[in-house]
């Protein structure tokens, strides 16, 4: 059957009540969640999983629900960049670069608009990529034998640092504390209890979405405490907006092309969002001789809010084909479908292609309703920015306590949930980043299974790792992912640094 | 526990001879019911409870409804667990088994426990393994496949669904054993995270043979992917699967069902257990639940009471025994 029939099929799913019902939920917590400052992508989602436990929904409402927080997410970062100069999350920062020299113009409307419409130019364009991408790869993904998996987790592993990491030393360590908690319970390969204790509740090992909703949630909650405990965020006033058809024409060639980019890099393993709109900028910046970049030109809002929200949608693309993630958020995805029994892979397409189809149809959908809700109605979710986080909380953690609860019925995961909240308040304390724990977690016992049968089958030979030329191709990208942020990075990083503090 | 057992079977088939009479019983099931499936939303033992919950509460068998919990961990062991230690004597659970189950309680990974901590009720049908392997393969029949095996037990890798020792590991054994294959131990098995990924890695060629269920390989059977060598069945399956050989008829007398079922609690009381045995019977002979069989490819399997209780003994120790013999336990 080809794509679009598979597609129809999707909207099919996607267009039933229920499912516009969670969209558009999603869509609304996932901007509210977004706009928060500080709250990125990753922890909306992981606040909001405990909700699809606790109501109970189906894995296709569920995934739904959870991706149109994710674009919400995307959506909402901007709005808390524009307005107070502070990024939501790390992909954002490039928003701020102009977003706010047009905001103290006077011009937020006009520039919280456009950035709207930009990003659903990047949704759009990457959504439609992963339509003709994903089923590709997926196809293409039967070339994967355990030797290729092992190297495409090694790339995976090697490019966690990303372009724009700041302290390799400690990703390096988060993904080590990560891959021990992936040690405790049972290994599958020769059936032996790993760190158990015979304690029956860790013979199946720590629950991913324990440590997801437990580093992510509790934590932020544990931060909100001990910042603002109760006032909430001053509130902004905008203007009216005044935006002309031609403003939209002057911005369309920006946000294509940072659609594009951002979609590139998303799809790539670990580079993800925030290399896309940084990419996207520094673009848009070189290419056109004149405009007044970092002192309000909209098309530096356009094109790094293309290019996130586009790198949004690719990094779907190998959570979906090849169950390894793009991005800290498609990471936390990943854990999701998992618990929901669902395996990502070549499979999926196959055995779930209700599901796949209907969720990537939901996402059409999810952006149309957040264009619509953020034009006409980001008034109301700039006042939202100040509800006082004492009601907000409190919400959360009640939510996150019965989902957690509802999973397994057993109290030792709500233990487990508040001590790993402990430990990500004290992580990002000490600026030990959370993705590269959960990256471990994931993708550590996979890893090990790969090497595992790569060595089965080929007798104990270790040159099964580099025979064939898939494999071959990974490691050098996997090298280059190492080796190149070393270089790179703070080439990159140093002029981040001065573009924005040039808008000062 | 002998006693107890015979005294049971005398009950049940009082009770039975007492339900073909047609004759109430004194038992009077609660409002309402829980089942507990010993895993996350979305597997075999989640499908198993919200299935029969529903066709329970559909004929009226419940009145009120039956609620699925959800208490995954250990593989049944936190389910199983709590049922012998909280729930010992609780009239209206019913928790959801499979051949998983007896697996581990024979190779002792519920530590401290076995199966005659609870009451067995009874099957609802089974999901019967095969061995299958690529389109490209060299092996066309099951015998070409074993006879490999006893040149050279390394020369075939087999993937499958479970954890080595489990279940789709077993298999193979038994298969190789009643072929009389020598040094088990050294037959080559790929443990998975699921069926569809040991799948994946058969159908692209990177693993010789695939050990499975037959509800598992039909996308890729259809499609032409994959050729499956056979279904360890007494009697071949109905269709769409009825061109597959038993393994019997290639003269390899392996059977394995990957049963579904039930268990209660070890002290609910007798007048319970008959009731939930004689309703699984009859629940069994619905058209609702051919249907769900029929939709979730779920071959006719039933067995339930005293019947049950034996096999659930007899698999437990064969279990035992071949573990011991490949020396996964000791």
């Amino acid at each position: 059957m080809d794509t679009l029939s598979l597609l129809m099929q999707g909207f099919a799913v996607a267009l039933t009540p229920e499912s516009i019902m969670f969209a558009v939920a999603g869509a609304i917590l996932g901007t509210l969640i977004g706009a928060l400052p500080g709250l990125g992508p990753a922890n909306g989602v992981a606040i909001l999983i405990p909700l699809a436990f606790s109501l109970g929904l189906s894995p296709t409402s569920s995934l739904i629900l959870l991706t149109s927080v994710y674009a919400g997410a995307m959506y909402g970062g901007r709005i808390s960049s524009i307005l107070l100069n502070i990024p939501g999350d790390e992909p954002a920062m490039m928003t701020c670069l102009d977003g706010y020299p047009m905001a103290l113009k006077g011009k937020a409307a006009e520039a919280l608009a456009i950035s709207a419409i930009a990003s659903f130019i990047g949704s759009f364009i990457a959504t439609i990529g992963l339509v003709i991408l994903a089923p590709i790869l997926a196809k293409f993904a039967l070339k994967f034998g355990p030797s290729e998996y092992f190297a495409l987790f090694a790339l995976a592993f090697a490019t966690l640092g990303g372009i724009t990491g700041k302290n390799q030393f400690k990703t390096l360590m988060a993904a080590a504390i990560g891959l021990m908690i992936a040690t405790v319970g049972i290994d599958i390969s020769t059936g032996v209890q790993r760190y158990t204790f015979n304690t029956l509740e860790l013979f199946e090992g720590v629950d991913f979405i324990i440590a997801i909703v437990g580093l992510f949630a509790i934590s932020e909650l544990l931060f909100f405490l001990e910042r603002h405990a109760g006032d909430g965020l001053k509130q902004v006033a905008i203007n009216k907006l005044k935006l002309s058809a031609k403003d939209i024409i002057k911005v369309l060639p920006a946000s294509i092309r940072g659609a594009l980019l951002g979609f590139v890099s998303g799809v790539l393993p670990g580079a993800g969002a925030s290399l896309g709109s940084f990419i996207s900028y520094t673009l848009e910046k070189r290419t056109s001789d004149k405009g007044e970049f970092g002192h309000g030109d909209p098309r530096g809002v356009a094109a790094p809010e293309a290019g996130n929200n586009g790198a949004a949608s690719g990094a779907l693309v190998p959570m979906l084909t090849l169950g390894v993630p793009g991005s800290g958020t498609t990471a936390v995805l990943l854990a999701m479908l998992i618990s929901l029994n669902i395996s990502p892979g070549p499979m999926l397409f196959q055995q779930n292609a209700d599901l796949v189809w209907g969720v990537i149809a939901a996402m059409f959908v999810g952006n149309l309703v957040l264009l619509l809700l953020n034009i006409p109605m980001v008034g109301i979710f700039v006042k939202l920015l100040s509800i006082p986080p004492k009601y907000l909380m409190p919400i959360v953690t009640l939510i996150a306590s019965v989902g957690i609860y509802s999973v397994s019925h057993s109290a030792l995961d709500l233990y487990f949930m508040v001590g790993f909240g402990v430990a990500g308040y004290i992580f990002r304390k000490v600026d030990i980043p959370l993705v590269p724990i959960i990256l471990g977690m994931l993708l550590g016992p996979e890893m090990e299974k790969s090497l595992r049968h790569a060595l089965v089958l080929s007798d104990g030979d270790w040159s099964v790792l580099f025979n064939s030329g898939l494999s071959i191709g990974l490691w050098i990208v996997a090298i280059l992912g190492l080796v190149l942020p070393i270089i790179v990075g703070p080439i990159v990083r140093a002029k981040m640094a001065r573009s924005k503090n040039s808008t000062r | 526990m002998l006693k107890n057992l015979s005294l049971k079977s005398v009950l049940v088939s009082g009770a039975v001879a007492l339900s073909m009479v047609g004759q109430a019983h004194a038992y009077e099931p609660a409002r309402s019911a829980e089942c507990i499936a010993p895993a996350n939303p979305g597997g075999g033992w989640d499908f198993t409870c919200r299935s029969v919950g529903k066709v329970l509460v559909d004929q009226d068998y419940i009145k009120g409804n039956v609620q699925t919990v959800n208490m995954s961990g250990a593989g049944g062991g936190v389910a199983f667990a709590h049922t012998v230690s909280k729930r010992a004597k609780d009239d209206n659970l019913i928790v959801a088994a499979s051949t998983a189950t007896t697996t581990r309680l024979a190779q002792g990974q519920f530590p401290g426990m076995n199966s005659d901590q609870v009451k067995w009720v009874g099957t609802l049908g089974a999901d019967y393994g095969i061995i299958a392997v690529g389109k490209d393969s060299k092996y066309t029949s099951l015998s070409q496949l074993i006879d490999a095996l006893k040149q050279d037990p390394t020369s075939v890798k087999f993937a499958g669904g479970s954890a080595s020792g489990g279940w789709d590991h077993l298999k193979v054994l038994m298969t190789a054993q009643k072929a009389q294959v020598e040094n088990l131990p050294k037959i080559r098995y790929l443990a998975f995270s699921g069926g569809s990924e040991a799948l994946v890695q058969v159908v692209g060629g990177h693993v010789d043979a695939f050990t499975g269920d037959v509800s598992e390989v039909k996308g890729f059977m259809d499609s032409g992917d994959l050729r499956v060598l056979a279904v360890l069945s007494e009697q071949r399956l109905p269709a769409p699967f009825n061109a597959i050989p038993t393994a019997m008829e290639q003269g390899i007398d392996s059977v394995a069902p990957n049963w579904r079922g039930f268990y209660v609690p070890g002290k609910a009381s007798q007048e319970s257990y008959d009731w939930w045995v004689d309703t699984m019977n009859e629940l069994y002979t619905t058209q609702e639940w051919k249907d769900i069989m029929t939709k979730n490819g779920l071959m006719p399997f039933h067995k339930s009471g005293a019947e049950f209780t034996q096999f659930v003994k007899n698999q437990t120790l064969d279990i035992q025994i071949l573990s011991k013999d490949i020396g996964l336990i000791r």
